[in-house]
Order: C-alpha cells, then structure tokens, then sequence
C-alpha cells in the first residue's frame, strides 16, 4: 500500500516535472507576435500574372485572372472535388465560384493542403506530363496535387481540400491587406 | 553476466605503479570488472564458426556510428543553428574552415552509408530467422535504433538550411498536422512557430546532437548486451548452445577474439576503400546522398520544382503517395479479404475476435477519415510492421537456407518491391508511377500480413544438427 502510494506520487511528480518542458517548446511569445496583415500593391500586376507576398513566412499569391481563365474555372466544376467551396476553406465573401472578392483577383495561401508544399504556377492550358488535358491552374511538384485557376483541388488527388483564400480586405482599387477583414478584425 | 570469481580486495598502498603491468591489471581487477567483462563479450564469447559476408554489417554499422559522433563534434565546433546564420555556416565550413570540407562529407557520406549498412544487416536478420525466438528483444531494439535513426537523420537534414532541408521539414512535419483533432496543435508545437523556422532549427539541433545519439548509444548497448545474452544466430539458423563440449563451450563456437575481430578488421578495410571512394569522387552521389536543390539557401515562399526526401525514406515516400482517395477503395477490399482470411483460416479464437473487432473499426474509420491521414498511417505502419517479424514468422526453421520456395520467393519480391518503391519515391508524380507505388504498397504488406500462412503451407528442407561449412 505504502508502495502503490508512493509509487503514484512520484508518476504524478514526474509527470508535472514534465509539463514546463514540454510547454517550453510551444511558439514563444515573440512567434506569436510575429503575424501582422501585409499590404500588397498590386497597380503592376498585368493580366495572367502572378505576384507573392509573404504573410506569417507564408507564400500569398494574388493572380490577375483574365476573362479566359474566368471562362476556364466556369467549365472545369466536373473535374473538381468541391466546385462550389462547401467546405470552409475561405471567408464568405470568397465563397463564390471564382473565390474572390474580386473575380479578377484571386488571393491564395501558396501552401498545398497536403503536406504544406508551395504548388507550382502552370497556367497554360496544354498537355502536360501529370495531365494530358490541363487547363491551366496549379501544379505541386511534391505530391502531384493539381489545383484550378480558383485553387480549387482536382479530383482524387493527394490534397483533400481547396486551396486556403486568406482573410483580406482592398484598401483601394489597387491596394490589398492581407490578414484582416471587416468582418472580425485581424483574423 | 558470468560471474567470474572475483579475489577479495586488499588495499595496497603501495599503489600500482610499482609493480608489473599484470599487477596494474590485478589492482584494476578489484575496483572494475575489467578482465570478466573483456571475456564476456571478446575472448570467451562464442560465435558460431559459420558466419558469412552478411555478417560484417554488425560491426560496420558501430564504425559508421562512432564516424558520425566523432565527425558531428567537429562540424558542430562551427555550425551557427541560426536560420540566419545556418546555411552561411555549413558553407564556411565546406570553404573556409582547414579540412572542413573533408569532415563534412564524411559527416554526409556517413549518414548514407549508416542507411546502407543498416539496412543490410537487416536483410541478414530477415534471411537467416535472427528475429526469432530467443532473439526477438534483440530485433526490437535493433528496429527502435532503426526509427531513431531516421529521426537522426530527419533532424540533420534540416540542419544545412538549404531548400531541401527547408522543404522536407515541411512535408515530414505536416504528416502530423493530418492527424485528426490534435494534428494541428501537434505540428506547432514540434515546429515551436506557425511555419518551419528559427525555434524549428535550434530544437532539431538539439535532437539532433544530443538527445537521439544518446538514446542511440543506449539501444546499441541494449542490443549487444541481449545478443551476448543469449548468442548469435547463425546462417543455418542452428542453436549452437544446445551442442557444448564437457567444459561448456559449443562445439560449433570460437571466441569472438581473435577470429571475429580479424574477419572484422578485413570488412572495415574493405568498407573503408568503397567509403573513401564514395567520400572524394562522388560525395553527392548524382544528388542522392546530397541532393542538388539543397544547395540553395531555403526560401519559404518557394518550393524547389522536384522535391524528393534522401533515398533512404523514399521507399515509405512512395507509399505515402501511392494513397489516393481511389486506392482507398482497394484498400478496404483488402481489410475485408485479410478479415475474411483470418476468420476461415487462422487457429484459435484469439486472432478471430481480434480481426472480428478490428476490422469494422478500420473499416469504419475508413470512410470518416480522409485519405491523406491514412497515406500517412499506412508509411508509419511500414515502418512499424517489421516490430511484428518475430511472431508473423510461423516457420517451423529460422533461415532461408532450410525455408521452402514460398518463403524464398516473398523474400526475392520484398526486396525487389522495397527497391522499385525506393526509386519511384525518388521521381517526380506521374499516372504510371504512381499505379507502380499502389501495387507495390500492396505487395509490401502482404509479405508482413500472408507470413502467416505462406510460412506454414511450404515443405520446408531438415535442418542438420550442426553448422555447415
């Protein structure tokens, strides 16, 4: 009895000695601190390009989509896994079919939903090695995910989701801040 | 241990440095089991006479261990784990530090020449039965230092903070995030930031040259003091202890000093020309053992256009991808078969109730839990599955030498498969190499999970009662 006692207390201590050490390896207070809304000016960006910006040492792409691509992403639903963004993998007022504020700008966290590789921009629509039909979108060399000109996940690939549309807000018709809305602030 | 009468200690106060260099033993003697220790596992530890070219990778595997440790202390005197500072570091070492550079590809042609050996000397276990009883603790910790490798050898690479150790970190570390309910709080805390960054890098650091390779060092000794314990296995698979002369030695046995340390000495001697071979024409190895892209400094908002893990995990790589949400369909008629198979087949009640129980849950689980999560269990139960060796094996006989063609033919093929995923996991996706990942996901587990039964099915040849040549 005397045994199993102490036996438990000391487990117990020995458990809570181990909880300053395993917290010690949460983000600190200064990686916390580090997640400010980044403006992105996008007066330069021509039609059918992209641009990156970083926000919380992640890639965000704005795409300047073209009436084409829009066309594109209006014709591809079958080929995607969730065409009209049921899951919530953007703000509302990105839950449309082009995900955007904006159709003609797209703004995405450049990370792939599988495992956090940053896709590959392939926006010719041509034959390509990992499809024969493509049409133009987003390629990860990692795992082989495919994404459309509205980041969204083609059908039975690695990725289960679309790809994630950032809280934003336009400044101006040519300023973007990326990390805050007026829906509730800085997210 | 042996417990070797020991003489009762009397305090000479004269010390030893007046007596001879068997009185300096003596007086050691009394204080350390020095001599009862140097018997007990070199020169009164009996080896079957029999070993073949498969057993050097024991011995080779402990030399590539202390090159890394020895190596590790020298590139650390200049290492910066800064991300910062660590990717100028690596390359002040490679350019400006006196034979830096030399110490550096050891250090890199090491780590693959760990992998290389290692998984010989596994191949050795799986051929001639070593992880059979009384040998299955000796396997266990021979597989725990196998996964405490990897994760050596995970941590590490990140250590250069090139675009490879920036872009692998990532991928490995968002397996966690898949988990369900605690994956996303899991992968912050092991990155200690939202992204893979500086905290990354200092904590990797610090598993890297501390925590792992002391656990290592335990496991090694673990793993020796078992084998010693109760003795090699042999090419025949024939307990050697059950045959002894009158004053207890076996018959088929000779001290591991001096005959397994001279044939010792010749591997290390020939390892070492291939290793300084590797080491000054080809330390990159054609960008498998140092892979290209690692070259440029890591970039976070980009990732390089082909990204493939060293090829010692590809193999597992290869599985991961091979998990499609259609595969998934193929693997629950799998479970359904290998169900089916144990309720039919299997003796006992044991095994039915499990795979009864088991198998809806899986199944269950299956159709809630996306594919990407169950990528991941299936490369963690790859890896994992080699803990079972020792009672999947159900043969009446421990080495391939005596197995029938069965057993022969899941060997050739495992391997065979293991090699063809390995360098699929190397490429980058396409339709073909992904269907070639999926059959060979499939082949890799039914030689673990048919063991069983192939085992027992096959004519297996009589074992002699002492060791060939």
């Amino acid at each position: 009895m005397l045994v199993a006692a102490s036996g438990v207390a000391g487990g117990i201590a020995t458990v809570a000695a181990g909880v300053p050490f395993v917290a010690s390896m949460l983000p600190s207070e200064r990686a916390k601190a580090a997640g400010a809304p980044v403006e992105a000016d996008i007066s330069k960006l021509a039609p059918g390009e992209r641009m990156t910006v970083e926000w919380r040492g992640k890639p965000v792409w704005i795409v300047h989509r073209t009436d084409e691509m829009l066309k594109i992403i209006k014709n591809g639903a079958d080929k995607v896994a969730d065409p009209e963004s049921k899951k919530v993998m953007q703000p509302k007022y990105a839950t449309n079919e082009a995900r955007a504020i904006k159709d003609k700008y797209l703004v995405l966290v450049g990370i792939c939903t599988h495992l956090g590789c940053s896709p590959v921009e392939k926006f010719a629509a041509q034959a390509e090695a990992f499809a024969a039909d493509w049409k133009g979108g987003f390629y990860c060399p990692c795992h082989g995910s495919l994404f459309d000109l509205a980041g969204r996940v083609y059908k039975n690939k690695p990725a289960p989701d679309n790809l994630i549309v950032p809280p934003h807000k336009y400044l101006s018709d040519t300023v973007i801040l990326i990390g805050e809305d007026n829906d509730k602030g800085a997210a | 241990m042996a417990a070797t009468k020991k003489e009762p200690v009397v305090v000479n106060f004269a010390g030893p440095f007046n007596a001879p260099i068997g009185g300096l033993l003596t007086w050691v003697d009394q204080r350390f089991p020095l001599m009862s220790q140097w018997k007990d596992h070199m020169s009164e530890y009996y080896a079957p006479k029999n070993f073949n070219f498969w057993y050097y990778f024991g011995s080779l595997a402990m030399l590539v261990l202390v090159l890394q440790i020895v190596t590790g202390i020298f590139l650390v005197m200049h290492y910066k784990p800064s991300a910062a500072e660590a990717f100028a570091s690596v390359e002040y070492i490679m350019r400006d530090v006196p034979g830096g550079w030399l110490i550096r590809y050891m250090h890199s042609t090491g780590a693959s020449a760990f992998f290389i050996v290692i998984y010989l000397h596994m191949f050795r276990g799986l051929m001639y039965g070593s992880y059979r009883a009384p040998r299955e603790l000796i396997w266990i910790f021979g597989m725990v230092i196998y996964l405490c490798l990897m994760a050596e050898a995970f941590f590490g690479y990140l250590l250069p903070w090139g675009q490879m150790s920036y872009w692998g970190a990532q991928v490995i570390i968002n397996l966690f995030d898949a988990l369900p309910i605690i994956g996303p709080d899991l992968s912050t805390w092991i990155r200690g930031d939202f992204v893979v960054g500086d905290a990354t890098l200092n904590r990797f650091f610090a598993f890297h040259v501390i925590a792992i390779p002391l656990a290592i060092l335990g496991l090694v000794a673990a793993h020796i003091m078992a084998l010693h314990e109760v003795g090699s296995n042999n090419p025949d698979g024939v307990e050697i202890k059950q045959n002894k002369n009158e004053k207890g030695i076996p018959v088929d046995g000779i001290p591991f000093f001096p005959y397994y340390v001279v044939k010792d000495i010749l591997g290390v001697v020939v390892f070492a020309l291939v290793f300084c071979a590797i080491l000054f024409f080809a330390p990159e190895m054609g960008g498998y053992f140092l892979e290209y892209n690692n070259f440029i400094p890591a970039d976070p908002l980009k990732t390089p256009p082909h990204i493939a893990p060293v090829w010692y995990f590809t193999p597992y790589y290869s599985i991961l991808r091979a998990t499609t949400e259609d595969f998934m369909w193929v693997l629950r008629i799998g479970v359904v078969a290998y169900t089916l198979l144990i309720l039919f087949t299997a003796r006992g009640c044991l095994p039915k109730l499990l795979a009864a129980l088991i198998a809806p849950v899986v199944l269950i689980a299956m159709g809630v839990i996306e594919a990407k999560v169950w990528g991941v269990v299936l490369m963690g139960v790859a890896t994992l599955i080699f803990f079972l060796m020792p009672w999947l094996d159900k043969s009446p006989v421990k080495s391939i030498r005596y197995k029938g063609s069965y057993s022969r033919w899941a060997l050739t093929t495992f391997v065979v498969v293991f090699l063809v995923l390995g360098y699929y996991g190397t490429q980058s996706v396409t339709a073909m190499g992904t269907l070639i990942s999926q059959v060979g996901t499939l082949i890799y587990f039914a030689f673990f999970l048919l063991m069983p039964w192939y085992t027992q099915m096959e004519q297996t040849l009589p074992v002699p009662d002492r060791v060939t040549g």
